[in-house]
């Protein structure tokens, strides 16, 4: 199994509160990860790291290092607005932004110069489908984002992140203000996608971990307490800190 | 006790309601009271005669202030074309760029210049920009361009402030779903958060229009007050809110009712603009 992204004690506080406490942890390429853990465990800062979205936190102070294809991210060197190409986040809550479905979609690849128009089509009509949104739009992609339902905005936004052609996908907590319904389409999508990227799922729900990650770890209080793959995770746990979790003892 | 008790809450009640509709009082008073004054010579002369003649002289019976009003919306519109770029890029820098300690340092500051009485603006045009504009431009110095760069400071404050709540009110997500895009800073600003708080931008600009159209000391300080046209921008003008100040001391007559008249056009000109912000503003809280 190939290493796509490796972190090594990676220390974050704000205002001297610590909020992840030396993490070292590799994520596998064209898998599914999973982050699980309580609420403050660290795993949206873990996140944030990822995509340097942190770097918009004043009080921030990161240590260590992110490395993907073994180039360390946090850097001096790296840009972070390229960065963001390479490692597209689904947020918690859909944030489409004002403006038609097609143009949602279309945003990321016409920042960069040197898109025609044809191909700006086939890649949005391909993203849609990618996210299995596509049926549910294809005769009103230019009405506006904003008139979907909670479920297909988020899809919206799945299908949006893989038109930028991101190596890796962040997902935090994408499915926690959606039905049952929505949430199986999602995470149908996600199981196709594992072939072409590398996910990290960040979820609260134990039980959509369990279903579609292939590796899990779980978060607590800013450390990692267990990692493995996701079976034995969940079947034979090492720590009785995870099995407490899983079993909905605390959290 | 409970009763007297309930009196003197009716009675501070009564009170502050009859404050609060003084207020409503006084304002529609001072609309018939205009009116009174001013519809009268409409009739007497032809409302086409005033609003489109071009001779003031109202001794001898010519009430035409149509140069009046073009110099006005002139004078406007030069205010807008310096204001609002300045005041809107400010408002950026502010809601977008700037740290907290600079924010609490230029918000109070913002505030002051809102509170510089308008006299010292004038002021300070005669003493600096008149002079500026006759050495370096030519003609008297007192004209559109002088007028123009004044209105444009003044109106600083309120394009200010009203577009940077308009551009802080952008909710979050927008800013979080096109920066994890890959669009930079500056895209983000001018892709998404700009076209988003656009109608509360343009509210600002209208708003700061009202507060030049409406503005007289500065005005007849710096403007030179001709009767005419300008047909450059360093040739002088007087506008409707000069032409009411500089003579209704003296004025008698017809005379005075056409000062009135001038009134009328000024406040259907400021009430339609008015109107036209509070729509835009409105449709942003809908949306």
């Amino acid at each position: 199994m190939n290493v796509k992204i490796r972190i090594e004690g990676l220390k974050v506080s704000f205002e001297g509160k610590e909020i992840l406490k030396g993490l070292s942890i590799d994520v596998f390429k064209n898998k599914i990860t999973g982050f699980m853990g309580p609420a403050g465990s660290g795993k949206s800062t873990l996140i944030s790291v990822i995509n340097r979205m942190i770097d918009f936190e004043d009080n921030a102070v990161v240590e260590g290092k992110v490395l993907i294809d073994g180039q360390n991210i946090l850097g001096d060197k790296i840009d972070a607005v390229q960065l963001r190409r390479r490692v597209g986040t689904v947020f918690a809550v859909p944030t489409p932004l004002p403006r038609s479905i097609y143009d949602n979609i279309g945003y990321g690849p016409r920042l960069k110069r040197g898109n025609h128009r044809r191909e700006l089509r086939t890649l949005v009509v391909e993203s849609l489908k990618k996210a299995f949104l596509w049926d549910e739009v294809k005769d009103r992609l230019d009405t506006s984002a904003l008139k979907l339902s909670g479920g297909q905005q988020q899809r919206l936004c799945l299908a949006r992140t893989l038109a930028l052609t991101p190596e890796i996908i962040l997902l935090d907590e994408p499915c926690s203000g959606l039905d049952p319904i929505s949430t199986a389409k999602i995470e149908e999508a996600l199981d196709e996608l594992k072939k072409d990227y590398t996910i990290i799922l960040v979820s609260n729900n134990t039980k959509q971990i369990a279903r579609i990650t292939d590796h899990a770890a779980f978060f607590y209080m800013g450390t990692l307490i267990e990692y493995g793959p996701t079976e034995k995770v969940f079947t034979n746990p090492s720590e009785k800190h995870t099995e407490d979790y899983i079993q909905g003892k605390f959290g | 006790m409970i009763k007297k008790a309930f009196t003197k809450e009716h009675f501070v009640r009564g009170v502050l309601t009859a404050f609060a509709l003084s207020s409503l009082l006084f304002l529609f008073l001072i609309f018939i009271f205009i009116l009174i004054e001013g519809v009268p010579l409409f009739h007497k002369i032809g409302l086409k005669n005033i609003i489109l003649g071009f001779k003031w002289a109202p001794t001898k019976g010519s009430f035409g202030i149509f140069p009046m009003i073009v110099s006005s919306f002139l004078v406007t519109f030069g205010a807008l074309v310096i204001g609002a770029p300045l005041g809107l890029s400010c408002a950026i820098y502010l809601s977008e760029y700037s740290g907290k300690r600079l924010k609490l340092f230029l918000k109070p500051a913002l505030e002051l210049l809102a509170g510089i009485p308008s006299v010292v603006y004038g002021f300070l045009g005669v003493i600096y920009i008149v002079p500026i504009v006759r050495n370096y431009f030519g003609g008297p110095g007192f004209s559109l361009l002088a007028t123009s760069i004044i209105l444009g400071v003044m109106i600083l404050p309120t394009v200010i402030s009203i577009s940077f709540d308009a551009l802080v009110s952008v909710p979050k997500t927008y800013r979080e779903g096109s920066f994890a895009m890959g669009a930079t800073k500056w895209q983000t600003i001018y892709k998404v958060i700009i076209p988003s708080a656009s109608s509360g931008i343009l509210a600002s600009f209208i708003l700061g229009m009202g507060r030049a159209i409406g503005e007289t000391m500065a005005v007849i300080m710096v403007a030179g007050n001709a009767l005419r046209i300008p047909t450059s921008i360093l040739d002088p003008l007087r506008t409707l809110t000069s032409n009411i100040a500089l003579e209704l001391a003296y004025a008698t007559g017809d005379h005075r009712l056409g000062l009135f008249s001038t009134g009328v056009v000024l406040l259907i000109i400021i009430m339609t603009l008015n109107y036209i912000a509070n729509f835009a503003i409105k449709r942003r809280v809908i949306k």
